[in-house]
């Protein structure tokens, strides 16, 4: 089977790319959101943390 | 307990009968949504006697989704809601009294204007009176789970939306059948099938949307 | 038994289960990986050509494992919701709320590759099948409860509001698939049924059952970690947070 043939899919690529891409981009996108979502929470305590003891001082 | 029931419903229906408007929006959108169907779709009347169950209900199901919001939210503003999860009555009853209210009020007016909107639509008489039964029977289960809904959005910013969000998924069932119903007569299949199912789901809602009606009032009122 | 059960109630206050699901993360992001890197391998290379589909079946590699997950992720959820109601955690709503996201991309992912499936099968993108519109109630479910929790700020009531919610939808679930499932075999027109009997041989069932597997294992390593977002941003204001290591940069 050569490299053309696999990724013609028998005549079906298009729906059978279309189904594991979207899929893949869905399971990579979402962890980066995570974290994205880990690193601004992260950010956001420590500031708070930084002004309270800086208040304190 | 079947007093505290009878005094909560006679109270709702007669704030209702001080401030009728309420009764008048949600059978004007019933009317007016069902009227707009042809309108949309062409006079033709072997098109519409096709589509009329379903029209009708799914105007029914939309119609008792817009009155939803204001089901606890007027005693919540005003404190006599947190009477009521004080009572020493179980606030399930006080619930299925104040959802009993609320079909009289909004439910009852919209199936018996339901018949002369299927005229519109020009129903056999047969099907008009299983609409009207099927209606009858649908009705109740959509404001008993509806009401679930409301007590969960209490208070909340966007709450008639997010209300119709939440419940219209929860009411395809009642929906299903009651549609299925009036199909069924028209094609000659027999309703009797749709309308136990129909039976069986009122009951079952009876059953646990008041306690889960009840549940969800008080995380809502903590 | 006695002190398991104090074991577990250890793990359920937020501060000692948010280092403990930073290790776990990490192994079920490898499972996950390994496992579906395996399944594709499968998917594409070990399992044999449909004698009656060609190579587009190779969707159902993504589809099944998606669907299944879908609905699995849903039962887990209730499963929290419950557990969080009668003993009154604050980590089991975090848990059913850090799921429900990838429980709708899961569903998202299996209505979109039925699509994807049914245009080459059947000659069309949507079939009003009892299964496939059981699978969009669903999604809409999903929605319904993000949306519930989006609109409530107090993370207590929004977590109890959310749990309702989906004690609610579980009971709801089986009588909206069997209405649905007879609604369907009433209207039974023009649409084909999904059921077509393509006797399916054993090394696609290993291949699907292996997408399955990594599909789940992802599903808790991104679950487990979105959920330590969560705890990070509930408890900011306590002591065991400012002490982190991570934190103090």
């Amino acid at each position: 089977m050569s490299v053309a043939e696999f990724f013609d899919m028998g005549g079906y690529a298009l729906y059978v790319w279309s189904s594991f891409g979207v899929t893949a981009v869905l399971m990579v996108i979402e962890p980066l959101l995570l974290r994205k979502r880990r690193q601004s929470v992260l950010q956001r305590i420590s500031r708070i943390i930084r002004m309270n003891s800086e208040e304190k001082l | 307990m079947f007093e505290a029931y009878l005094a909560i419903l006679k109270r709702d229906l007669i704030l209702a009968v001080r401030r009728r408007s309420d009764v008048f929006t949600t059978l004007f959108f019933f009317v007016i949504v069902v009227s707009l169907f042809p309108l949309g779709i062409g006079p033709e009347l072997k098109t519409l006697r096709l589509i009329a169950p379903g029209v009708v209900w799914v105007a029914a199901l939309l119609a008792s989704m817009l009155a939803l919001e204001r089901l606890f939210a007027v005693d919540y503003a005003d404190g006599t809601l947190e009477q009521m999860l004080l009572a020493p009555q179980p606030l399930s009853v006080l619930v299925l009294g104040k959802v009993t209210a609320h079909w009289l009020i909004t439910g009852l007016p919209l199936v018996l204007m339901a018949p002369l909107l299927g005229l519109q639509y020009d129903l056999s008489i047969e099907a008009l009176k299983v609409l009207l039964i099927s209606l009858l029977l649908g009705t109740p289960a959509l404001s008993l789970i509806g009401a679930i809904g409301a007590a969960l959005t209490l208070g909340l910013r966007g709450g008639g939306v997010l209300v119709s969000l939440l419940v219209l998924p929860l009411c395809i069932p009642v929906l299903i059948f009651g549609a299925g119903a009036v199909e069924a007569s028209v094609s000659g299949l027999g309703e009797v099938g749709h309308l136990y199912m129909l039976g069986a789901i009122v009951l079952l809602a009876l059953l646990l949307a008041p306690l889960a009606t009840s549940a969800a009032l008080r995380v809502s009122a903590e | 038994m006695n002190s398991r059960l104090i074991n577990w109630f250890k793990f359920s206050s937020p501060a000692s289960f948010y280092p403990l699901a930073g290790k776990m993360v990490p192994v079920f992001t490898l499972i996950a990986v390994m496992l579906i890197g395996v399944g594709l391998y499968m998917s594409f290379f070990v399992a044999p050509t449909d004698y009656k589909q060609g190579e587009g079946y190779r969707i159902i590699f993504v589809h099944v494992p998606a669907a299944w997950l879908s609905m699995f992720i849903y039962l887990v959820m209730a499963f929290w919701a419950a557990l969080g109601l009668v003993f009154n955690t604050r980590l089991s709503g975090m848990m059913a709320s850090s799921l429900a996201p990838t429980g709708a991309m899961f569903t998202f992912i299996a209505l979109w590759t039925g699509a994807f499936w049914g245009k080459p099968m059947w000659g069309t993108w949507w079939v009003w099948d009892a299964r496939l519109t059981s699978e969009l109630i669903l999604l809409f479910l999903y929605l319904g409860f993000i949306a519930l929790q989006g609109a409530i700020d107090d993370s207590r009531r929004s977590d109890r509001a959310g749990a309702l919610l989906i004690l609610v939808g579980v009971v709801n679930i089986p009588i909206i698939h069997y209405s649905v499932k007879w609604w369907n075999t009433l209207h039974q027109g023009a649409s084909v049924s999904v059921t077509q009997g393509s006797s399916m041989s054993s090394i696609m069932l290993w291949t699907m059952l292996i997408m399955a597997l990594g599909f789940w294992a992802y599903a808790i390593a991104v679950a487990l970690s979105r959920v330590r977002s969560i705890i990070l941003e509930r408890e900011r204001d306590t002591t065991w947070v400012s002490e982190l290591a991570e934190v103090r940069r």
